[in-house]
């Protein structure tokens, strides 16, 4: 048994000895030969273009980046300094600006709650049982990425608005949906449900059953299951997921614009509010709101890219040459 | 323990993966199910450990009724053919997890199952591997871990499905050893899944060949080897040479000439005659009953294996023969061959 460990080492000398073959065999004589060893010895050289051709490439996507993601960017932050930075927090400080960053935290903290628990069961059912209509739960779940955020929100008030469905038991019963913060927030959840249900779902295929057999079949129950072998398999994903839905839900305009009724002080949120304080031409309070949504937009760039890194880390391929 | 499994039947859509099987399973046994992919044998290992539903049957474990108990409740240890280690947690953890998922009134407390599984790690021998993660292991320690944590919630039974499927050859081996004497050791009633007979035939005590949905034979390795239930075992049992043969009357009779041997009861009708390639006796030509020219001849061991072209008939049938290296057999040689042992099965509609 204890020779398995000894399998570790032939890799190096036989890479070794693959490169030293290719200077070998390549006298200037030769030179197809040499081309052929060459190209089998660094496949990097057939990909690379010529270095104007590069040049002209890389430059292109830089200036394209800078005009349409770095300036609008700097825009925002420059207009929401011009009068100073005692403006900046005195537009922050507004009763209507706080009102408006409560609303939005508010919303967002419960349309990303809600839709970890959906999502996370959408994931489960998709990824780990067979039943009819699978595809078409899926393409259901992507729904809200196809239809436009205005229709989203139009939806709601077609169901909950004075003349809708709901609208008469609704206002008999007193219960405020629309121009409220229930509308909002199911707006907001209806328009970012797919973001959590589809990081999981290929994770969570990927994985497949096995490790939850081999929990139950030791005697886990369902919940231990999944608290101690399927979330933590699946928790990089699940933050992943949680981070880009708690992105959007905090920049939802369209769907939001719909349902709110922009009650000042009430009903908008941060975005609602950068809209019409453009409008009245207060641009450092507008551009100042601005600024907080394009540090949240940062800030999630931020850890986006360390979550990713840390998903790839988690499915590197597991078998390593020793496997046998 | 012992396991009983009563007609079970399971279908997946129109596909029968198992047709009405019946297997007893005693006390202490060491059994391997034996089969082609998709002859149901994994199917029959789900569906004893809970992890898979019949459509129709009973199992009993220890006479107790076990369709009425989930997976969880069944107190067998399965060992999955990729290991299904848990990946975020280390070697001690993953053998610890059975004992520490246990209902609170029976769990064990922590210094007890730190020595109960410093005691399974020593028993697959690995306990110097307690604080790696699967990741970090080979292949077969990987095995052995899993073996491990089966055995952590002193499992009423043991079942292993394909447990060296994913191994090299030279590891299998080892491992295959290691199974047998640990299983002398713990004598837990265990079932393993395999579609490779040399690992059956050497590991287990009794061997289940199935094919599609079915059992075809049960018995010690010796004996579905030596006395084969069915054309499919001696098909897939050994190496055999296969002649299509027609039985009139107790004479046998290959491509329009009547063989020497007897028909050993076989009914009349179209049938094949299954000859270990060792079970031919080698003559001179013109001796017994079949007669080819030698093709080619290749020399290992104790052994030559020849290509022979059967003469007679109008087709041209080439058979392998293994024969001892006393007789040294040339190309083009012209030999008589006679079955020592064979045995005759009616070919089915």
């Amino acid at each position: 048994m204890s020779t398995e460990t000894s399998f570790v080492t032939p890799a190096t000398p036989l890479r070794a000895y693959a490169s030293t073959a290719d200077l070998a065999i390549s006298p200037p004589s030769h030179r197809e030969a040499s081309d052929r060893a060459r190209a089998v010895a660094s496949p990097k050289d057939l990909r690379t273009e010529p270095a104007p051709v590069r040049f002209i490439i890389i430059a292109l996507a830089v200036t394209f980046l800078t005009v349409f993601v770095v300036l609008p960017l700097v825009v925002v932050f420059a207009s929401a300094f011009s009068k100073g930075i005692s403006a900046y927090f005195s537009a922050l400080a507004e009763p209507e600006a706080l009102s408006a960053i409560r609303l939005t935290l508010l919303v967002a903290a419960i349309s990303v709650a809600l839709n970890l628990v959906f999502g996370v069961i959408a994931a489960w059912a998709i990824a780990k049982f067979e039943f009819r209509g699978k595809t078409f739960l899926i393409t259901l779940i992507d729904l809200p990425f196809s239809v436009s955020p205005v229709i989203s929100g139009l939806v709601f008030v077609l169901l909950f608005g004075a003349q809708g469905y709901w609208g008469t038991w609704l206002q008999a019963n007193n219960i405020h949906i629309l121009f409220a913060v229930p509308g909002i927030a199911l707006a907001t959840i209806f328009v970012t449900f797919p973001f959590v249900a589809r990081s999981l779902i290929p994770l969570m295929q990927e994985q497949g059953t096995q490790e939850e057999e081999a929990a139950t079949s030791l005697g886990a129950s369902g919940l231990q299951t999944f608290f101690r072998v399927t979330l933590p398999n699946i928790k990089w994903g699940l933050l992943y997921g949680v981070l880009l839905c708690n992105a959007r839900a905090m920049g939802e305009f369209g769907a939001v614009s719909v349902v709110s009724g922009h009650i000042r002080g009430e009903t908008n949120t941060m975005p609602l509010l950068v809209e019409i304080l453009y409008n009245e031409y207060q641009f450092v309070a507008s551009f100042a709101i601005a600024s907080l949504l394009a540090m949240l937009a940062l800030i999630t760039l931020v850890v986006k890219t360390v979550l990713e890194q840390r998903l790839d880390e988690g499915q590197t391929p597991r078998d390593d040459p020793r496997d046998h | 323990m012992t396991i009983e499994v009563k007609n079970i039947v399971k279908k997946f859509g129109a596909f029968a993966a198992l047709d009405n099987v019946d297997l007893k399973v005693g006390k202490g046994e060491l059994l391997a199910l034996l089969g082609p992919s998709g002859s149901g044998k994994t199917t029959l290992l789900r569906i004893i450990a809970g992890l898979d539903w019949p459509d129709a049957g009973e199992v009993r474990i220890d006479g107790e009724d076990a369709l009425g108990h989930g997976a969880s409740e069944r107190h067998v240890g399965f060992v999955f053919q990729h290991y299904a280690l848990f990946r975020h947690m280390t070697v001690f953890e993953n053998v610890a997890f059975g004992l520490r998922v246990q209902p609170r009134a029976i769990r064990r407390d922590e210094a007890t199952i730190r020595a109960r599984v410093k005691e399974l790690l020593d028993l697959v021998q690995l306990d110097w591997l307690a604080n790696r993660y699967p990741s970090q292991l080979s292949g077969g320690q990987r095995q052995r871990i899993a073996l491990a944590r089966a055995l952590a919630i002193e499992p009423r039974i043991l079942l292993l499905d394909e447990p060296f499927g994913a191994l090299d050859a030279k590891v299998r081996k080892e491992l295959r050893q290691w199974l047998r004497s640990l299983h002398n050791e713990i004598h837990v009633t265990s079932i393993f899944v395999t579609h490779d007979q040399e690992e059956a035939l050497e590991v287990a005590n009794r061997v289940v060949v199935m094919d599609k949905g079915r059992i075809e034979q049960i018995g010690s390795p010796g004996d579905v080897y030596d006395n084969p239930a069915t054309a499919f075992v001696h098909g897939f049992i050994g190496e055999s040479i296969v002649l299509p043969v027609e039985v009139t009357g107790g004479s046998v009779r290959l491509g329009g000439r009547t063989l020497n041997i007897a028909a050993d009861g076989a009914a009349s009708g179209a049938s094949k005659l299954f000859v270990r390639r060792h079970d031919m006796q080698i003559g001179p030509a013109g001796t017994g009953s079949l007669e080819g020219a030698v093709r080619h001849v290749r020399s290992f061991g104790p052994i030559q294996r020849a290509e022979v072209a059967l003469s007679g008939g109008e087709g041209k049938t080439v058979i392998e023969i293994d024969a001892p290296r006393d007789r040294e057999l040339q190309a083009g040689e012209i030999i008589g061959l006679q079955p020592r042992r064979y045995r005759i099965f009616a070919v089915q509609e």
